[in-house]
């Protein structure tokens, strides 16, 4: 994440202060290299996160990455190690990074899980849905804000 | 004379260090090294190896007189003539102006000689006519015709390659030129060099074509898959063969 501080900064010079993407149902608005606000009303929650995160076929998180989820043995190593996200990272920052890493480094591989626009031959079944619901993101940041080692 | 011989001799040791280099300098790996030494054995075991129940039908298939013309494909081609063919496909046949991959070769065939219909794709007997063929050329150089007409297609196939897709949005070069070698959920990335086609793959439980193997790909990036007789396969099959160009053929490969 060498690049998200120029970009940020281009960003910000784009368009001043705060930036709004269109969402499936919200307006999201990045801040820097964050999305400080969350994108649901409910409070995310760290257990369903968890949950999230380990089911290969509802986060897929684990894939890519690894994390403190013992009881899942094919984790993938892709992508960085999830321990420590909590501590690397604030809550918005981890928003913005599940929301849309892309905005950040253009090169990722990180898919954009709150983002149905700019992408192609998106499958029938998953035309204009998001990766994870603006709860399921929730739940998923609350859960690695305490991934803190 | 003497220097000659010397020179010679000189050259020919120069010429085997390059291919040494370039033997050690190639990293490319067909998914069979990739695999355990088990699926390495099953597919090595002519008995063993699954394919080869399909190879048997295709070679039975092969010599039945079939559609109008009530001919066989023998009756054309004789015993061993197919070898080296499954090498060389995709190729734009006689007369045509587009490629075609060997399940298309093998269609053409019986709607224009044997005057039947077309197998439907991923038919047993298809892909057992496919076996069949494609076991010729086992332990054959994979060598593209270097036909300037297939370019275009090529390049295409290239294209998609390196193209993001999907509602993951991530291109197969992402996974196998980028990432291959590393675990996805704990499964290793192979290099996506087709040199086993058709396959018996454990997961399906089945004998499958490389187009098989591409849908599922695209079905695991959320993508729409193309339809089975889409050109793009052929594109992505043309490029993936080139890419895997004097990478030795083992079909029918056997793959997790």
């Amino acid at each position: 994440m060498v690049r998200a501080g120029p970009l940020a900064v281009l960003l910000a010079l784009a368009a001043p202060a705060a930036w709004a993407q269109q969402g499936p149902r919200d307006v999201v608005v990045v801040e820097g290299d964050a999305i400080p606000e969350p994108l649901a009303t409910r409070p995310g929650d760290a257990a369903r996160g968890r949950a999230i995160v380990a089911n290969r076929s509802v986060g897929l998180c684990l894939l890519c990455h690894s994390g403190p989820i013992p009881e899942e043995r094919f984790q993938g190593t892709l992508a960085p190690s999830l321990a420590g996200a909590g501590a690397r990272w604030s809550v918005g920052q981890l928003r913005l990074r599940i929301v849309d890493g892309a905005r950040l480094n253009p090169d990722t591989i990180m898919p954009p899980y709150y983002r149905t626009t700019g992408l192609r031959r998106v499958a029938r079944t998953f035309e204009g849905k998001t990766i994870l619901t603006a709860e399921q993101v929730e739940d998923v940041v609350a859960y690695l804000a305490t991934l803190k080692e | 004379m003497r220097t000659a011989w010397i020179a010679l001799g000189l050259a020919s040791v120069f010429v085997a260090t390059f291919a040494l280099a370039q033997g050690a300098a190639d990293k490319r790996r067909s998914g069979y090294q990739d695999m355990g030494e088990a699926l390495q054995k099953m597919q090595d075991d002519d008995t063993a190896n699954p394919g080869m129940l399909f190879v048997q039908l295709g070679e039975q298939l092969f010599g039945r007189p079939a559609g109008a013309a009530n001919k066989s494909c023998a009756d054309c081609h004789g015993a061993g003539s197919m070898k080296g063919v499954a090498a060389r496909y995709p190729a734009i046949p006689k007369d045509a102006d587009k490629p075609v991959d060997l399940e298309g070769r093998i269609n053409l065939c019986r709607t224009a000689n044997q005057r039947a219909e077309p197998l439907a794709p991923e038919s047993r007997d298809l892909l057992s006519l496919e076996a069949y063929v494609a076991f010729q050329s086992r332990g054959q150089p994979i060598a593209p015709p270097s036909d300037p007409r297939l370019a275009p297609f090529r390049a295409q196939g290239a294209e998609i390659y390196r193209r993001r897709q999907g509602q993951l949005n991530l291109s197969c070069a992402i996974c196998h030129d980028d990432n291959a070698g590393k675990k996805l959920a704990g499964v290793t990335i192979p290099q996506a060099h087709p040199t086993g086609y058709p396959i018996y793959r454990l997961e399906w439980q089945a004998l499958g074509s490389l187009k098989r193997r591409l849908r599922n790909c695209l079905i695991g990036l959320r993508a729409e898959a193309y339809a089975y007789d889409a050109p793009e396969y052929v594109a992505l099959e043309l490029y993936l063969m080139d890419r895997a160009k004097g990478m030795l053929l083992e079909a029918p490969g056997v793959r997790p």
